[in-house]
């Protein structure tokens, strides 16, 4: 009976991993974005090499449980959801982390007056991060305390909207290149998607929670 | 050669059971994916095999005191039709009782021959087809309740609820497999029990009697049903009826091996019967009934939704036609075999009022003038004479005309303990009151069984029946069954080799 044990207890653990691996990843961002923004290119290229790291270990834990969850056979109503719930946490980490690669080779110039707002903007984006990732463990182990942090990522990703769009507006109201603008433009919405992509998860995440409370 | 050719059909009737009742079992289990079906049907043959065995005797009873089938042709017969039935039935994938097709095939039997069928074990036994899967229902209604509250509570991660869930699956379906070969294994070797000729067997150091080998056989036949014909009705049960989660899966198979153990457990009516609670009777149960029960508990539970109620209906017909099918086929193959294979499907009991019949009736306080209308002829059977009783005084309550057949019925007897020396010499099977008084009628005649219990009763209290109450019918019913062995050692038959 012990290996059986240590198998479900090594899963259970290589879970926890994962969450812990796509909320890092969101953290390396977070410093990453604001050593960008105060312009310490050696250390922001140092959070970047983390959350490099960051995102090949979750893409190997990932590829890990679902090969537990396939050739055990284990948890086959929940399979499926929870299959498809990894992935898209882990498009996450893939997200942050190529925004972060394309900030190290564009280095786009911020213009000071935005920098504030540009920081809130990511300060927002991984609040919806790590919103999920709680909501993500609370699915594994607390089913009913799910909901409380699903209202959060939805909060924290409006909020985001509606700093991207404030941003935009200032961006193309400032008289600067339009390429710039353009390449500013592109940034903003890289940095939102990480919010929209933790949205769509937090849907699934719902349905799959109604699915095991009914 | 000819007696394993007798038994085939009781082997038969345990594969259908097999295929059809014990896939029921694991059904829930398999449809949801949580156990394989190679060891779903491994654990679970094991597991009959092991309540067959251990247990099995619990419930044979009742389907012998249904209709005492007291030849080897008619329990054929008997056990063939029940057997198709169920395996007709299986092909239609739906999950039927065996008890329903068994008993009705007794009851076919009891048509034919003119025997009686008594009408309180009948209703016993229709009753439970009602209250097993309204039982299951409320079983698994209140455990799905319970067992949700406390994961809710636990805040165990989903992988270990899953891995506690197998686990849970397994056991209590090993639970309920080993409750369904206690409670089941007399309706595929009941018909058996009385009428069959093994001698104890040595196994080591266990020693088997005629029973235990016929139950043994049975469960390995059952065994044998699960694994070559069981993936239909896991099918329906498992997926057709609700969809069911693990969860549900796990509190359904709990319910229904809960009611099986309930109808099957001498302990626990025991107990029951110590603490002066209502018992429960022990009676052969469909888990098939079980099972379907507690899924429709389920689908209570999430208000109605998802319940296919035209499956529902389907089994709810299969469950009304097969008694009816089984017992029409009994008698139709009973007129077959007997009248077109000239083979004996019963031995003819008869009934006359005899001096001694005479005398006991008039101290049960049966009208004298009553008695002298049937007296002086013999009666070809039970129904016979049942209906000359009435013809005679049709206000006789069905108590008095059982009184006078009770006492009326021939069983010609010479007490010899030479027929039973195994069982004398097998510690326990009688106390050393008991076969002193046996010994003590050694030589003597009868004309009656009854006589035979009242002459052990006068030459010792230890052969008094207790009075009907709850607390006295463990003991009552083990010297019944002394009764009812002896009287069949001891009988003589007018048909030599019958036996």
């Amino acid at each position: 009976m012990q290996p059986i044990f240590s198998k479900t207890k090594r899963l259970i653990m290589e879970i926890d991993r994962f969450m812990d691996l796509t909320s890092q990843a969101g953290l390396h961002f977070k410093e990453g974005v604001r050593l960008f923004i105060e312009q310490r290119y050696d250390e922001f290229e140092y959070r970047l090499q983390m959350i490099r790291d960051a995102e090949k270990k979750a893409d190997s834990s990932r590829i890990d449980i679902e090969a537990h969850l396939y050739t055990e056979t284990l948890i086959p109503e929940s399979r499926g959801d929870v299959l498809g719930i990894l992935e898209s946490m882990d498009s996450i980490v893939d997200k942050a982390k190529s925004t972060m690669l394309n900030l190290s080779i564009e280095r786009p110039v911020l213009p000071d007056k935005l920098k504030p707002i540009f920081l809130e903007l990511t300060f927002r984006v991984v609040d919806t991060v790590e919103e999920l990732v709680a909501a993500s463990r609370a699915f594994f182990y607390e089913l009913h305390a799910v909901k409380d942090h699903l209202h959060k990522v939805k909060f924290f990703e409006r909020e985001a909207d509606h700093l991207t769009e404030k941003i935009k507006r200032d961006v193309f109201s400032l008289k600067i290149d339009l390429s710039r603008k353009i390449q500013l433009s592109y940034f903003i919405n890289h940095i939102d998607f990480l919010a929209d992509q933790a949205e769509e998860v937090s849907n699934r995440l719902s349905i799959a929670t109604i699915k095991r409370i009914v | 050669m000819l007696i394993l050719l007798y038994l085939s059909s009781g082997l038969f009737l345990g594969w259908s059971l097999g295929a059809n009742d014990a896939a029921d079992i694991f059904g829930t289990a398999v449809g949801s994916k949580m156990v394989r079906f190679r060891t779903a049907a491994i654990i679970s043959s094991l597991c009959i095999i092991l309540g067959a065995w251990i247990s099995g005797r619990g419930a044979s009873h009742t389907l012998e005191q249904l209709g005492e089938i007291n030849q080897l042709g008619g329990a054929f017969i008997v056990a063939l039709t029940a057997g198709a039935t169920v395996y007709w039935m299986t092909m239609l994938k739906l999950p039927v009782s065996s008890s329903q097709s068994i008993v009705g095939a007794i009851i076919g039997w009891n048509i034919f021959t003119g025997s009686l069928t008594d009408t309180d074990t009948f209703k016993t036994i229709a009753a439970t087809w009602v209250i097993c899967p309204v039982l299951a229902a409320v079983f698994s209604m209140g455990l799905y309740v319970a067992v949700r509250r406390i994961i809710m509570k636990s805040k165990m991660h989903l992988i270990k609820l899953d891995f506690y869930n197998r686990i849970g699956l397994i056991l209590v379906g090993a639970f309920g497999a080993y409750s369904l070969g206690a409670n089941n294994i007399s309706n595929v070797m009941g018909v058996f029990v009385p009428v069959f000729p093994f001698k104890p067997l040595d196994l080591w150091a266990v020693r088997l009697s005629s029973a235990e080998q016929l139950f043994l056989l049975g469960g390995i036949a059952i065994s044998i049903g699960i694994f070559t014909y069981s993936h239909k009705v896991i099918s329906t049960v498992g997926e057709g009826i609700v969809d069911l989660k693990p969860l549900s899966a796990f509190t359904v198979v709990l319910a229904s091996s809960l009611v099986l153990f309930l109808f099957s457990s001498q302990e626990i009516q025991q107990f029951l019967a110590g603490n002066n609670l209502p018992t429960i009777p022990l009676v052969p149960v469909s888990s098939s009934q079980a099972i379907v029960g507690a899924v429709i508990g389920i689908g209570i539970i999430h208000g109605g939704r998802g319940i296919n109620y035209k499956l529902l209906g389907k089994i709810g017909l299969g469950w009304m036609v097969t008694p009816l099918i089984a017992c029409t086929m009994s008698f139709i193959a009973l007129f077959i075999f007997q009248n077109v294979f000239s083979q004996r499907v019963f031995r003819p009991v008869e009934y006359a009022v005899t001096e001694e019949a005479r005398d006991r009736l008039s101290s049960e306080k049966i009208p004298a003038r009553l008695i002298d209308t049937v007296s002086g002829r013999n009666y070809a059977n039970a129904a016979a004479f049942r209906d000359a009783l009435k013809e005679k005084d049709p206000a006789l309550s069905p108590e008095t005309i059982g009184t006078i057949i009770r006492f009326t019925r021939i069983q010609e007897i010479v007490v010899s303990t030479g027929l039973v020396p195994a069982e004398l010499r097998t510690p326990g099977w009688l106390t050393p009151g008991e076969a002193d008084a046996l010994r003590k009628i050694n030589g003597m005649k009868f004309h009656h069984s009854w006589q035979m219990e009242e002459a052990l009763a006068e030459k010792s209290a230890e052969w008094v029946l207790k009075p009907d109450r709850a607390e006295f019918r463990p003991y009552n019913k083990r010297l019944r069954d002394r009764l009812r062995y002896l009287v069949s050692k001891m009988a003589l038959y007018e048909t030599a080799g019958d036996q």
